[in-house]
Parts: C-alpha cells; sequence; structure tokens
C-alpha cells in the first residue's frame, strides 16, 4: 500500500473488496464495581454502501454498546475493548488517534440517537447545531453554515425552515426533532449512518414518515445505514438484511425475507411468534418465557439455553458457533438446522 | 420580558412591606428601654423621657409607630437615628464599603467556585475531585466568626501577608481578606454545586451527540457542557449576592470594617429602631432586587424558561 498522505479523502481508500464497514470479532467490556459486565462477546458483520443492515434485539442485547464503539462514543472507563477491530474502507478505527478518528466521526460515519429531545442541546438553536457540523469540520463562517442548515432543514422536510433555524428543540413537535437529528447527521454527506432506535419515541404514523425519509435519504445518497432497532415491524420493510442480538452476540444473520419467512435460531423464531397477529385475537399474546442473561454471569454453553424450548443437554454445556447453515443464512444454534426445517 | 418585570417588581411591594413590618415589630418588641445610658451614670430624667418618646413616637401603638415611620420613608425619608444623623447620610457612606466587599466576595465565589466545580466535575472520583470534596466540607463545617478570626491571627499577624482589620477608607488590598473570608462557606457551597452540574451534563445525552459529531473535547466540554451547567450556578449566584451582604454583618464585626453590618448590629444594641429597620429594608430591597436579576438571568440561560 501506497503511504498514506492524511488529506486524502478515505473514499478513495477502500479497495474494491475491503468493504464499507467492516466489525472484526469485537468485544466490549464495562468494568464496574460488581464486577466485569460483558456487554458485546465477539460480534462480527459487514456493511456495504447504499445496504441497509438492522441490528435486532432486546434491550441490553448490545446493539447500542455495537454502534456506539463503532462511532467511538464509549465511555472510556468504564468501557474496554479488548479485542476486536472496525474497518472503515480498510482502516482500522480502534487502532486511529482521537484526531484521526474526529475526522471520521460525523463526517463519514454518523448517527442519529432515540430521544432527539434529549440528545439536541436545549440551550442552543436547531440552526445552530446543524450549522456547528460545517464550522467544526469545514471550518465554514456562521452565515454560510446558517446557509447550510436551512437547506439540511428543508430537506428533511422542516416546514418554514426559515423561520425555525433560530428555534430550540424543545420548540418542536417529536417527528420535527428527530427530523432535526437526521438532518445534523447527515450534514456533511456520511458514507454510514448508523441510527439507534430512531422512531421508538414516535407515534406510529410519524414513525413511517421518519423511516420514508431515511430510505429516501439513503437512496440518494446511497449511505450505508445501520438500523438499531427492537421493532420486527420497523425492520422488514426498510432492511436489507437482519443480524439478531442476543446477550452481546450475533445469534442469527440472513436477508430479510428468508429470515421472517424460516428463522433459523429459536430466538428469532420467539422474537417472531411474539409479534401480534390479527387472527389471534382473544388468545393469550405469546412472549419468551424468562429474561436475558445478567452481563456480569453469563450461563455455561449457549446463552441462550435458559430461556429455550429446544435446549438439550448439549446447549448447557456447549456453546454453538455462529455458523452458515445454507448458502447466505447464520446460525448460532446446536439444532439450527431443524429450526430451520419447522 | 417587560410585563414579567413589572409584574414581579408590584409582587415586591407586599414582601417589602411585610419584611420592613416584621423588623420593625420585632425592635419594637426587644426588652429593656431605649433612653438606658443616654444621660450618663443615672436614670434619665422624666422630661427627657418624655421628649425622647414623643420624638421617635415612642408611647404610639406598634401599627400606629410604623405607619407614620412607612410614611416617611415613602417620602425618602429614612429618618434620624438616635445619634441624631439621618440615617440615609450614614448609609450611603457604609454601603459604599459593604457593597465592595460583597461585591469582592461575590468575584471571588463565582472564579474559584467555579474553576474548582468544573476541575473536579470534569473527573469525577478523581484526586481533585476528592480534594474538592473534602477541603469544601472543611470549609463549609467552620462556622465563618472562626475562619475570619483564624485569617485574622494567621495571615494578618503571623505572616504579615494583610491588614489585621481594615482602615476607615478601605482599598481593595485592605478589603481582599475580609472578602476571602465572607465568600468561603459560599465558594463552598458554589464549587459543589458547580461539580455535580457539570458531572450531570457530562453524563447527558447531548454530550454523546456532541461526541457523536466529531467535536473536540475542549468544545464538547467548553461550549456543550459548560453553558448547560452554567444556568443553575448563575442563578445561584444571583440569590447569593443578597446573603453575602448580610452575611457581612458578622465578617465587618471581625474586621472592624465601616459597613452596613457595623452599623445594623450597632442599632441592636442601641434599640434603635429607625437604624435598624432602615438599613434592612434597604437590604430587603436590593435583596428582592438580586432575585429578581437571577430569575431574569434564569430565562435567558435557558430558553425552555420563559417569562412572557
Amino acid at each position: 500500500m501506497t503511504s498514506l498522505d492524511k488529506s486524502t479523502d478515505v473514499a478513495t481508500l477502500g479497495h474494491g473488496d475491503a468493504p464499507l464497514l467492516e466489525v472484526d470479532d469485537l468485544y466490549v467490556e464495562f468494568h464496574t464495581r460488581d464486577g466485569i459486565a460483558k456487554a458485546i462477546n465477539g460480534v462480527s458483520f459487514h456493511l456495504e454502501a447504499g445496504e441497509t443492515l438492522a441490528v435486532l434485539g432486546e434491550s441490553g442485547s448490545g446493539k447500542s454498546v455495537t454502534a456506539q464503539a463503532i462511532m467511538g462514543i464509549l465511555d472510556m472507563p468504564p468501557a474496554v475493548v479488548p479485542r476486536g477491530a472496525v474497518r472503515y474502507a480498510g482502516r482500522d478505527l480502534l487502532t486511529m488517534s482521537p484526531k484521526e478518528r474526529r475526522k471520521i466521526r460525523g463526517p463519514e460515519i454518523s448517527m442519529i440517537f432515540q430521544d432527539a429531545l434529549s440528545a439536541l442541546n436545549p440551550v442552543f438553536p436547531v440552526g445552530w447545531q446543524i450549522a456547528e457540523m460545517f464550522r467544526v469540520h469545514k471550518g465554514m463562517n456562521r452565515r454560510d453554515a446558517q446557509a447550510e442548515a436551512i437547506r439540511l432543514m428543508e430537506r428533511v422536510q422542516i416546514p418554514a425552515a426559515k423561520d425555525r433555524v433560530r428555534s430550540y428543540p424543545h420548540q418542536f413537535s417529536g417527528g420535527m426533532r428527530q427530523r432535526i437529528m437526521i438532518a445534523m447527521a447527515i450534514a456533511l454527506n456520511p458514507r454510514i449512518l448508523i441510527a439507534d432506535e430512531p422512531t421508538t419515541a414516535l407515534d406510529v404514523t410519524v414513525q413511517a414518515q421518519i423511516m420514508a425519509l431515511l430510505q429516501e435519504i439513503q437512496e440518494e445518497s446511497g449511505m450505508g445505514l445501520i438500523l438499531i432497532t427492537h421493532d420486527l415491524g420497523v425492520v422488514a420493510d426498510v432492511a436489507d438484511r437482519i443480524a439478531v442480538m442476543y446477550a452481546g452476540r450475533i445469534v442469527e444473520s440472513a436477508d430479510v425475507l428468508p429470515l421472517y419467512a424460516d428463522p433459523a435460531h429459536p430466538y428469532t423464531e420467539g422474537l417472531l411468534a411474539s409479534i401480534p397477529q390479527l387472527e389471534q385475537k382473544g388468545k393469550e399474546l405469546y412472549a419468551i418465557k424468562g429474561l436475558p442473561p445478567s452481563l456480569l454471569r453469563m450461563p455455561d454453553g449457549c446463552k441462550f439455553n435458559p430461556r429455550c424450548s429446544r435446549a438439550q443437554d448439549i446447549c448447557r454445556t456447549d456453546d454453538p458457533e455462529l455458523r452458515e447453515v445454507v448458502p447466505g443464512r447464520w446460525s448460532r444454534c446446536h439444532f439450527a438446522e431443524e429450526v430451520l426445517g419447522d | 420580558m417587560g410585563k414579567y418585570i413589572v409584574r414581579r417588581l408590584l409582587q415586591m411591594i407586599p414582601v417589602a412591606l411585610g419584611a420592613t413590618f416584621l423588623i420593625y415589630a420585632m425592635v419594637f418588641s426587644l426588652p429593656g428601654d431605649p433612653t438606658t445610658g443616654k444621660c450618663g451614670e443615672r436614670n434619665c430624667p422624666p422630661e427627657f423621657v418624655a421628649a425622647f418618646n414623643e420624638k421617635y413616637n415612642l408611647d404610639d401603638p406598634l401599627l400606629v409607630q410604623y405607619g407614620k415611620y412607612m410614611g416617611n420613608v415613602l417620602q425618602g425619608d429614612l429618618g434620624e437615628a438616635q445619634s441624631g444623623l439621618p440615617v440615609s447620610e450614614e448609609l450611603s457612606e457604609r454601603y459604599v464599603i459593604t457593597f465592595k466587599l460583597g461585591g469582592m466576595a461575590l468575584a471571588i465565589e463565582a472564579v474559584i467556585g467555579i474553576l474548582a466545580g468544573i476541575v473536579a466535575g470534569l473527573r469525577k472520583g478523581g484526586f481533585l475531585d476528592a480534594l474538592v470534596l473534602v477541603s469544601t466540607l472543611f470549609v463549609i463545617s467552620i462556622p465563618v466568626f472562626v475562619i475570619g478570626n483564624v485569617s485574622q491571627l494567621f495571615f494578618g499577624i503571623e505572616l504579615g501577608w494583610f491588614p489585621v482589620t481594615v482602615p476607615f477608607e478601605p482599598s481593595l488590598f485592605d478589603l481582599f481578606m475580609p472578602a476571602m473570608v465572607l465568600a468561603s462557606a459560599s465558594v463552598a457551597y458554589l464549587a459543589r454545586l458547580m461539580r455535580s452540574s457539570m458531572a450531570e451534563n457530562l453524563r447527558s445525552d447531548y454530550v454523546r451527540t456532541a461526541n457523536a459529531k466529531g467535536l473536540g473535547p475542549s468544545r464538547v466540554v467548553g461550549v456543550h457542557t459548560l453553558r448547560n451547567s452554567m444556568i443553575p450556578v448563575v442563578t445561584f449566584l444571583g440569590y447569593d449576592f443578597g446573603a453575602l451582604l448580610g452575611g457581612a454583618i458578622i465578617t465587618e464585626g471581625i474586621f472592624n470594617i465601616y459597613g452596613v453590618g457595623g452599623y445594623i448590629f450597632q442599632g441592636i444594641s442601641d434599640q434603635d429602631g429607625i437604624a435598624v429597620v432602615s438599613s434592612v429594608t434597604v437590604l430587603v430591597v436590593i435583596y428582592l432586587l438580586m432575585n429578581l436579576l437571577a430569575d431574569v438571568l434564569y430565562g435567558v440561560l435557558d430558553p425552555r424558561i420563559s417569562h412572557d
């Protein structure tokens, strides 16, 4: 490889074969007073330009921690990354200096959060907060940056953007606030956008609008989108591939349609079964029994075995590997073929 | 905003009336005879007592006395102290000095308190944090008259860095040690307030967003965190200025400062109702105005607070 000039656009560095983003055997631990909480235990996935990867899991499954590790915004300490790599266009982000990393964060990879009211700074106008991206990363003056902020607010369909650029976050509705977050995240045309539960705090109708907006922006810009959610309904229409996380690991990964049609892991099977269906009206709703394991005290063998209806002796002793069951379908289950066959 | 200020100013009227009446009533009900000692080593002759009572309306019932007094105050006449000097003249000289002292104490409080709070809040649980916590606890635990007398002894007499007492017309340097003493407890409270405010905001979601935007640490802390952390601190400073002026009574006593505190103290021991009530009335009004200023500042700093 030729020597890397710092000013070189990272986009030109990507080799034909290197994925846009590659998370490779990532581990994240939190060193707490009660012990070491193993939040992420060997997560690997990749993302291509223009692709939408949904990361699905319940609270505490490690999906948000994964996102924050990619962004490099984990609080260290208490967080520690003992192993693994996060390669952006072939370059490992985890070994970069903080300064280099900041040049990627925002301009190349950006992120939107669940609750836009708390994620936006309450004491600065929204336009100021969007314009800050241009002022800090592009060295733009106030007026030009403000004009860019208005352009972006129009782009995310905020009515009367020009008049509202000086308003504060609390003066917007939830949906409009999330649009502001999106405007801020896409300000510098990042190649990857990580959306951490972007619609969880919103009404159902507004959820659909926000998802449509994200999809539209993605189609226009060709960026890769990582959609973190616990909502199977949101995922189905939008995502290309799904990675299901449980206890800090990916337990199943597949294209959307095959996964919905026929899951290859008991956990995914349980998740799909818990979606309320109209024909079930009057019957009891299905729920996966038990609770996710404590990150401080993981069970032996398969981490899902205490809650799994298919668990056998081998599940309580041997931890299964994530393996390709059929081409393009990965599952971390000793009996993946049987689950897939049902 | 204008309407809000007018409304607040109007609300001050009953508060000021109530406060002055309470003070008037308390001085009125002090035991003892105000003419004691006015006539040397003997009881005053009845004619003197009668004239004295007549002059200060002491024979009237409390409410009438108070009414007569307030009538004069509203006409801009703060009355005459028992020494025969007009209170307003005395106060205008003394308030300059007390304001200087209070202002210096406020500046010291703001600078040291905020800096110590930032340093501690940035690394919660670190060495500097522990240092700030322990030292502020130490300062809060010691009464101000002990701090005052000890620093007088140590910095004034032993080390000779500062004048032990303050001359009649003090320079800023003369007032430095008294201002430090006056500010000591407030510095400690403010540092702790700033510390917890910083630490809380550093964990907030919008600071995480600021990091996700790729901003440098100086911008994340200096712009995004600091601005939010300052909201309760600035408000506290506004309220505290009135408290500092009141607290100056003790500090002025220790350092023999020719300020309002000494005047009030003298007035209480002489049962000089006019002097005490007039001085305190001015204090009350300043205190109310500072509270209003703090509330207005709160609205300016935090756009979520609306004063409409």
